[in-house]
């Protein structure tokens, strides 16, 4: 029996999970977003601005969600500051204290692209969220860096989860992984569907759909590198919550697949594969912390 | 510096009393589980199951019975904190909350935590938990306020068989082997030490004299610290940023000047 199992349950649930799922499409939207941005010949500015307008929203709950889950919430600032010293607290190599600053600067990335979307719009129409704006110097570079920030913040926790030491998330170096890549399938499947109720250009939906279709087949490729290096500690998946699993995979992953390859999509129906994808990565989420907990 | 101190437990000695509890519970105030109101566990005479953040320490119950209950023995071991060198819970702390104090002790200081509970999954012994009265993750101090003091742990001071053993490490450890042996001597090939070499976390500074598997009390056999999984983890998931990238280059990039 693996030494994980001697150890006890940090009671991390409903609010843990929603926050890996939320950090997981905040800053997924916002990398999405960028790379629209930066390697489209001309890019969908409505889809582009989509992407910074949902991800600052996305991480306020974050941080609201992991405020809320402590046990003593008007200490989250202990996380940045040492209580005692007040110098900033930071442990590289604990990935809670890590991911406390990447969601601190994630977040003004955020709030700054955020509202440089707005002013695009013309509200509020203030001269210096135009230098701001993706087109400008000063607004590529803060995408750029918001970008990496995203993908860290969608990524890590995974790894987190992995740098403890109870049972499959232990045992295996492949969660962070498999977060990051679903976190990136489950942002362009909102931006899809958020997408198709604002109005965005055919060709933005397609090319979007391209990468929501070869991210859902790496996350397929992660997610059995991930079952397959827990070995025999997969066994504890032999009940409902592998049955949830595999439940995730063919209909947030495979099914979603198949009706993304059917042509063409009737438009009333375009709706469902990104909503399977999104209720697959949450149904991901659910499995990977609830089935662990009374382990 | 002081000189590091621990515990030695020798579980062929305890006699399952549970003073060490009272004790541990009565110097550090420690509340009652459902506010008093007892819950019996059903299967065993050991009613607190556990270790958390009301209980620092836990007496277990190891029942070894035949199917028949003809033949049979009890183990009992008086489980704490096992005050790591190399210690998981204080690896992942992001709020600095939990150090090591000048006895080599490691200690969690509750007015700076805030209850993330990372520690409590980092912990490779299921030690720590939250306490619901003040929301933060406790456990024993190995009485790091009586030590400063001069005086020796509630828990070992109350032990009426010496099963739990206070002192210097070093004077503890020539202790166990002095144990061990008579053990051998006397025909016990069964018993070994847990956590006194340097191989396990650095050494444990509260290790345990057992007679059978470390699984059997509850014990992991192979201990180890949480970060053993964040370089591969990290580089994983780096590669996956990559992976990410490359997708999107072939998903969104378009050939051809942008139109101005």
């Amino acid at each position: 029996m693996s030494s994980t199992f001697f150890t006890a349950s940090p009671h991390w649930r409903w609010l843990i999970t929603a926050y890996f799922f939320l950090g997981g499409l905040a800053g997924g939207s916002y990398f999405v977003a960028t790379m629209m941005h930066l390697l489209a010949k001309n890019p969908d500015r409505r889809m582009v601005r989509l992407g910074y307008l949902v991800a600052f929203p996305l991480v306020c709950l974050c941080g609201l969600v992991l405020t809320v889950d402590l046990g003593r919430s008007e200490r989250f600032w202990h996380m940045l500051v040492q209580s005692e010293t007040f110098r900033p607290m930071i442990k590289t190599y604990s990935p809670m204290s890590s991911g406390a600053w990447v969601l601190l600067l994630f977040s003004g990335c955020a709030l700054l692209s955020f509202l440089a979307a707005l002013a695009e719009q013309g509200r509020p129409d203030w001269p210096i969220l135009r230098r701001l704006d993706p087109t400008a110097r000063a607004g590529r570079l803060l995408t750029v860096i918001g970008a990496l920030l995203g993908l860290y913040l969608a990524g890590y926790t995974g790894v987190l989860l992995s740098v403890t030491n109870r049972p499959i998330w232990a045992d295996t170096s492949f969660l962070g992984l498999t977060f990051l890549v679903s976190g990136a399938s489950t942002s362009a499947a909102l931006l899809l569907l958020l997408g198709s109720w604002v109005g965005v250009s055919p060709r933005s939906v397609h090319s979007l759909e391209r990468f929501d279709r070869s991210v859902l087949i790496l996350e397929v490729l992660a997610l059995a590198a991930l079952i397959a290096s827990l070995g025999r500690v997969a066994t504890v998946w032999l009940n409902g919550w592998g049955l949830l699993l595999a439940a995730m995979v063919l209909g947030g992953i495979a099914l979603p697949l198949v009706l993304a390859w059917r042509r063409p999509v009737p438009e009333r129906q375009g709706w469902i594969g990104p909503v399977l994808v999104l209720l697959g990565g949450l149904l991901f989420r659910v499995v990977i912390v609830f089935s662990v907990d009374r382990l | 510096m002081a000189q590091p101190m621990g515990f030695f437990t020798d579980t062929t000695v305890c006699i399952g009393c549970k003073a060490c509890e009272v004790a541990c519970k009565e110097w550090n105030q420690l509340p009652a589980r459902n506010g008093g109101i007892g819950t019996l566990s059903g299967d065993s005479y050991d009613n607190t199951r556990h270790l958390d953040g009301i209980h620092w320490r836990h007496v277990k119950f190891i029942e070894q019975f035949s199917p028949d209950r003809r033949d049979g023995r009890w183990l009992m071991m008086s489980d704490v904190c096992k005050h790591c060198v190399r210690a998981g819970c204080m690896e992942v702390c992001p709020t600095g909350a939990i150090i090591r104090t000048e006895f080599d002790t490691v200690v969690i200081q509750s007015d700076a935590c805030n209850g993330c509970r990372d520690c409590i999954a980092a912990c490779p012994f299921g030690v720590i938990d939250i306490n619901p009265v003040s929301g933060t993750a406790q456990k024993c101090t190995l009485c790091y306020d009586r030590m400063k003091v001069g005086l020796e742990p509630a828990c070992a001071k109350a032990c009426p068989t010496q099963s739990i053993n206070f002192g210097p490490i070093a004077d503890l450890k020539k202790l166990a082997q002095a144990r061990l042996g008579q053990l051998e001597q006397g025909g016990e090939r069964r018993a070994h030490l847990y956590g006194a070499d340097e191989t396990m976390l650095g050494g444990l500074n509260s290790f345990y004299l057992l007679v059978d598997k470390p699984e059997v009390y509850g014990l992991p056999p192979d201990p180890r610290l949480p970060s053993r999984n964040l370089k591969s983890s990290a580089l994983w998931s780096t590669l996956g940023a990559v992976a990410l990238a490359i997708l999107g280059v072939f998903s969104f990039r378009e050939r051809g000047a942008r139109d101005v």
